[in-house]
């Protein structure tokens, strides 16, 4: 599903630049749940950015279900990370003047949907993440965990090839933390590829394989058995 | 434009963010009131100080005439020429469409006028009624002459203020009977002139019966007109220079008079005052211009801010949307069809509710120095239109920068 191969970034800060990814070779199969940790400043969530299209790489190969991304325009990545990517942020990022429905709904406009269709599917998923009752609440109705899974809900909306989650439960707290991660275990067990960047060490055993970043590399890539978050709800 | 789900999402936006809406439209909805209203009283005060000194704003000709000075066809110089009922009636009717106010006069020499024991020696002088615009007198009381006088050759008589103290001192002048030159005319009005005393010291009867009664047969001392009201000072003074000239030649041609000949035929036309007149209208017409400009100005700057701020606060908004797959034009246009809706219909709220203001208030406005204040609707509506383009144009920038930041960075804007 997600292939990379000798991945480099860096960022320059006036005359010094900072080499971020130092070749990076890594790839996912469908179906997968890969947790990325690494300390700060390890480089996980450029790598992350990088498979959201959301940043650039300085060199190397990206494949993404069979298709090369490269040399994107903006137009392109746009319509790239509609179709193949969900995104979940640490920070949710739902749109606030906007209903919970509505958030949902959102990718669906950008693929040019009508509203009923939008609608209907947007609540399909609201109902999969057990907000039905919510969902004309604004986001600053909602609690921490019930904003995580509007923004989950969000993300499937579009039906992605691969969601990308950063820091999932980095704004909440343990017990809404594994409800979440039990979220994300029942859409991984539907055969959806979904990856976490995190710096949580139960929240990466709960994911089927870690992989370890420091500095720019990959130091380790294992498969884990992997802990159910049910468990602890 | 027309895209359905563009606009649902758009009204979807607006609802929700009512109060940014609101502030957004207050600020150019009060931009174009003010400046209507403000043009509004512009035009009122150029109304009604237009009034105030149309009297010297006329762009007066006499004519009158004198001895030849010059030989011409075999005749000799120093020959009277008297000006006729016909010359004056050729250039009313040939000049109808320029010509304001109109009057011939022919003056009635040693003038003796008494009333019971009291008498004086004064101008007395036919006119038609249009004399009483060209010499911009207004009524104390009664009335002034009219064409019904003037076609039955009444024996009427308007009588200026200082004829009145002198002849009935203070007492009620309507209605008697004075003796002009030893014939009795009736008084029917008495006026006043900004002249002064100097110009109320006269006596005017219709010019019909001052030519029977006192032997005038069908001749007149001089002329006087006035052009309509031109655009400008320099339109008056052409249009004022073309009728003199071609009067000059006609009198000259009817009358055997030289071309080059200045003393027989005169025609002074005084358009000093006129001058003063237009260089008010001038200077009214630029304040307003130059105020209008600057809230112009101000109202382009206002909604700039206004969207400089929506973008700002949007950058964050943006990013996500862009995440979701928006593309750049998408969120550009996005932007713009919602400031562009927005300041449109708040323009347009403005523009209806000044108006009405103007309407309403506008007729009961009662100082001299402002009348009937209403503004071209054509000019309210293309500041309107600059307005709207403005806005647009201000939001099109700082939402095109937005577009073109990396998702990433919108994204961790806070």
């Amino acid at each position: 599903m997600i292939e990379i191969k000798d991945l480099h970034k860096s960022y320059k800060t006036g005359s010094n630049s900072l080499h971020v990814l130092k070749g990076i070779n890594f790839s996912v199969a469908e179906g997968e749940l890969v947790s990325i940790m690494g300390s700060s400043g390890s480089g996980k969530s450029t790598l992350l950015n990088i498979l959201g299209m959301l940043d650039e790489a300085d060199s190397g190969t990206y494949t993404l279900d069979g298709v090369p991304i490269k040399n994107l325009n903006e137009k392109i990545a746009a319509r790239y990370r509609n179709k193949f990517l969900g995104f979940i942020f640490q920070s949710f990022n739902l749109i606030s003047y906007k209903s919970a429905v509505d958030n949902v709904a959102l990718p669906l406009y950008y693929q040019g949907l009508k509203r009923k269709e939008r609608m209907d599917r947007a609540m399909a998923y609201l109902e999969k993440v057990g907000l039905t009752d919510w969902a004309q609440h604004l986001p600053n109705e909602l609690s921490g965990g019930q904003k995580q899974r509007v923004a989950i809900a969000r993300a499937l909306a579009s039906d992605p090839k691969v969601l990308l989650a950063d820091e999932p439960t980095g704004a909440l707290d343990t017990k809404t933390s594994y409800e979440v991660m039990d979220l994300i275990q029942k859409i991984n067990e539907e055969g959806r590829t979904i990856l976490i960047v995190t710096h949580e060490h139960d929240i990466a055993e709960m994911t089927k394989r870690i992989v370890n970043l420091k500095d720019g590399v990959i130091i380790d890539d294992n498969k884990v058995d992997q802990i159910k978050a049910l468990q602890y709800v | 434009m027309f895209d359905l789900e563009r606009w649902e999402e758009i009204f979807d936006t607006i609802r929700k963010n009512k109060l940014r809406t609101f502030l957004t439209g207050l600020s150019v909805a009060s931009g174009i009131f003010i400046l209507v209203v403000l043009l509004g009283i512009g035009e009122g005060m150029r109304n009604g100080i237009s009034k105030e000194f149309e009297g010297d704003a006329a762009n007066i000709l006499y004519i009158w005439t004198g001895p030849t000075s010059v030989e011409h066809k075999g005749l000799n110089p120093g020959r009277i020429i008297r000006l006729r009922n016909s010359d004056f009636q050729t250039i009313s009717q040939k000049y109808e469409d320029d010509l304001e106010f109109r009057s011939s006069v022919y003056r009635i020499w040693n003038g003796m006028v008494n009333y019971k024991k009291e008498s004086g020696s004064y101008r007395v002088e036919g006119v038609l009624p249009d004399y009483q615009f060209l010499e911009n007198s207004s009524m104390v009381k009664g009335r002034y002459l009219n064409y019904t006088d003037h076609e039955n050759y009444e024996k009427v008589v308007v009588i200026g203020n200082r004829v009145s103290n002198d002849l009935f001192k203070g007492a009620e002048p309507i209605g008697k009977y004075i003796e002009v030159s030893g014939i009795n005319f009736k008084v029917v009005g008495v006026f006043t002139d900004p002249g002064g005393e100097r110009e109320e010291n006269r006596v005017y009867v219709p010019l019909s019966t001052g030519q029977r009664v006192f032997n005038g047969s069908n001749y007149i001392n001089n002329m006087a007109f006035t052009l309509e009201k031109a655009d400008n000072f320099e339109a008056a003074l052409a249009a004022s220079n073309k009728f003199s000239a071609e009067i000059d030649q006609f009198l000259k041609e009817q009358h055997v008079v030289a071309p080059e000949d200045t003393r027989a035929i005169t025609i002074n036309n005084s358009l000093e005052n006129a001058k003063r007149f237009y260089d008010l209208m001038d200077m009214i017409k630029f304040f307003f211009w130059g105020v209008g400009i600057c809230t112009i100005i101000a109202g382009i700057v206002g909604v700039s801010n206004i969207m400089l701020i929506i973008v700002k606060e949007r950058t964050r908004e943006i990013g996500v949307r862009k995440a979701l797959g928006a593309e750049p034009l998408s969120i550009v246009g996005m932007v713009l069809h919602e400031s562009i809706f927005v300041t449109a219909i708040a323009g347009l709220i403005g523009l209806i509710s000044s108006l009405a203001l103007l309407e309403l208030v506008g007729p009961m406005i009662e100082t001299e120095f402002i009348a009937n204040p209403a503004v071209d609707f054509r000019v309210a509506l293309t500041t309107v239109i600059i307005l709207i383009v403005a806005g647009a144009l201000a939001g099109f920038f700082p939402a095109y920068r937005a577009a073109r930041i990396k998702p990433i960075v919108a994204l961790r804007d806070e």
